[in-house]
């Protein structure tokens, strides 16, 4: 038998929110014959899309997979992740723009101003949970939405940061197609930690955390700690997917810290599947290929497709994409209780 | 001194905005424990529907201050009826989820029909001018959305403490499985209820319209510091809901005239994390049963 664990748990009776299901654990080969599958579908992307598409996948992929650790793994749903996407966003391009180093670098260290911010708007949201937490973390991701509007002389305000490079060590990038590959590495690392994560010991009381803070509590663990570390962790995943957009777009505008932005991140978690960590990975394909689809065919009002999506999944679709089909892995592989 | 006096006037005004947003926010909240992000979007609706049933139809502004709030007020018991319904059995984060797709629709088809600039609304005759309350003059519009707005408050304080229904929506509040062991018919009241939220959301959003830039996105902006004021106040305390509206609403009048700007804007952010830190539940708020 393989040795990994089952990591999702049975929602509450009676709360039942059913957006988490209880995954079934596909045989070893089915589940290595699904990792090669989506990394051969990774590596073909940009030949089957159009390569800027792809990349923005990539990163909203990313961004999805940090919000779901938080909503699907810790059970807090944060409705302001733009604040720590778009502030790496910034920072990223004010490196690459001014200090010149390889791109991994700036979004290196966006994502760890992203993780550093997080960390004292974390430490005020962790105070409270459920839907608090949303409006909390939501009213201060507005809040540095403000800050950046107003912090012109660094932000420029309503035109963003233009021309932001793509510098590494000379190559040449400005191609989407190559950009595309040298932006996959740093995204599979996030994935992976990200998988990492849910997957160690302190994953496991991130999941006993969402399901009985109480009795965590009781058997000693620090709730609040478990839940800002996570909270700083996603932040910072978040981050790395906000640098790479930076990057890939070659400018930064003030919609990457707006509240849509944030609805949308968890809107490609809920299509996803919350708690499937790679549910996002659908999620961000099929909303972004959507967007860029009706953009392309001069459809204006995007909002009213995103939010009759967003309407109809909450409504009908909960378990979202992976969430749909590990349920039928659950059928015919039932979880061994012991 | 004047100009403190001012300050503190027409933080009284935008105050009483927040006011009104914050009780419909707490009224929804205390009976179906949902929070409604499409509050902002039926304020925005409120204001265009004043804007356009002027523009189009030459209603004028005193009738609007009824149509409006009537007919979105129904239009949100059939959304209450259509969808929230549906998902109130569920954890509170699904309906806040639906709200929000609810709010990019709404904010979308206006965009769609009339563009995102913002258009004019002129005050009805009887109030333009300005009123002499010994110290200074005041535009009697402001004055009259002040006395408006208080009222309002006042009106459903009394509603909620001395009336039958009000004393069924609280008892309902507190403890619905006890009111419904005396018999009483909860579920009939959730849809009036959330409709009675929304109507209040229509009726600040007619007030604004004469006051603030119609446009279809001036519910949603406003609405993300509604719910740092509900988060000051308690949003399970109608009573600390309003309180923080007016509150927030005169420190950030205080703020734009003696502070700089960027410190101005996130006063309202600043005065909630401080509240996080010393009570989480809010000024007005008890601490929740532990989830």
């Amino acid at each position: 038998m393989t040795s990994t664990v089952d990591t999702t748990v049975e929602p509450r009776p009676g709360r039942a929110p059913s957006g988490l299901v209880a995954v079934g654990r596909a045989p070893g080969w089915v589940r290595y014959a699904l990792l090669a599958a989506g990394l051969a579908v990774a590596l073909w992307l940009p030949n089957g899309l159009y390569p800027a598409v792809a990349v923005d996948i990539l990163c909203w992929a990313l961004f999805a997979v940090a919000v779901d650790l938080l909503l699907g793994f810790t059970g807090l749903m944060s409705f302001g992740h733009a604040a720590y996407w778009g502030t790496s966003a910034y920072v990223t391009g004010l490196v690459a723009i001014n200090a010149g180093v390889p791109f991994p670098v700036a979004v290196l260290a966006g994502a760890l101003a992203a993780a550093v911010l997080a960390v004292p708007i974390g430490y005020l949201a962790v105070k409270r949970t459920g839907i608090y937490f949303a409006m909390v973390t939501l009213a201060f991701a507005q809040m540095v939405y403000f800050v950046a509007n107003e912090w012109r002389s660094v932000t420029r305000g309503e035109n963003g940061l233009q021309g932001v490079p793509r510098e590494l060590f000379g190559l040449d990038l400005t191609d989407e197609y190559y950009f595309y590959y040298a932006a996959l590495p740093i995204v599979l690392a996030g994935l992976a930690a990200a998988w990492r994560i849910v997957h160690s010991p302190f994953g496991r009381v991130l999941v006993g955390i969402r399901d009985n803070p109480a009795r965590a509590r009781a058997l000693g663990y620090p709730v609040h700690r478990y839940k800002l570390t996570a909270f700083v962790l996603s932040a910072f995943l978040a981050g790395l997917g906000g640098g790479l957009f930076a990057i890939g777009h070659r400018l930064v505008a003030l919609d990457t810290l707006h509240w849509t932005t944030s609805g949308k991140a968890v809107i490609v978690v809920v299509l996803g599947g919350i708690g499937t960590l790679w549910g996002g990975l659908l999620g961000a394909a099929v909303l972004v290929r959507l967007e860029d689809w009706l953009s392309f065919s001069g459809f204006e009002a995007v909002g009213l497709v995103t939010g009759g999506i967003f309407v109809l999944v909450v409504l009908l679709f909960r378990r979202g994409l992976w969430g749909s089909v590990a349920a039928l892995v659950q059928r015919r592989w039932p979880t061994r209780r012991n | 001194m004047t100009g403190f006096l001012q300050n503190t006037f027409n933080g009284l005004v935008s105050g009483a905005f927040y006011a009104l947003l914050a009780l419909g926010l707490a009224v929804i909240f205390g009976m179906l424990r949902v929070v409604n992000f499409a509050h902002g979007a039926f304020y925005m609706l409120g204001a265009f529907g004043a804007y356009v049933l002027l523009a189009e139809a030459g209603v004028p502004f005193w009738w609007a201050l009824v149509i409006m709030p009537v007919g979105l007020g129904l239009l949100g018991m059939a959304l209450e009826r259509a969808f929230i319904h549906r998902l109130t059995r569920l954890d509170p984060l699904y309906n806040f989820l639906l709200t929000f797709g609810l709010t990019l629709i709404l904010q979308d088809l206006v965009k769609g029909e009339y563009g995102v600039r913002s258009s004019p609304y002129a005050a009805p005759a009887e109030l333009n001018g300005s009123v002499d309350l010994g110290l200074f003059d005041f535009p009697t519009y402001r004055v009259f959305i002040l006395g408006f707005a208080v009222c309002v408050c006042v009106g459903v304080w009394w509603l909620l403490g001395h009336t039958r229904v009000g004393m069924v929506v609280r008892a309902a509040t507190e403890r619905p499985e006890l009111t419904r062991a005396f018999g009483i018919n909860v579920g009939r009241w959730v849809t009036p209820v959330f409709g009675f939220g929304i109507a209040l959301a229509a009726l600040a959003g007619v007030l604004a319209a004469p006051m603030r830039a119609v446009n279809p996105l001036m519910g949603a902006d406003l609405i993300i510091v509604v719910f740092a004021v509900v988060v000051i106040g308690g949003l399970g305390s109608i009573f600390g809901s309003v309180a923080a509206g007016f509150g927030i609403g005169l420190i950030q009048a205080w703020g734009e005239a003696y502070a700089p700007a960027i410190l101005a804007q996130t006063l309202v952010f600043i005065v909630m994390a401080a509240v996080l830190l010393w009570r989480p539940a809010g000024l007005f708020g008890r601490e929740e049963a532990p989830a």
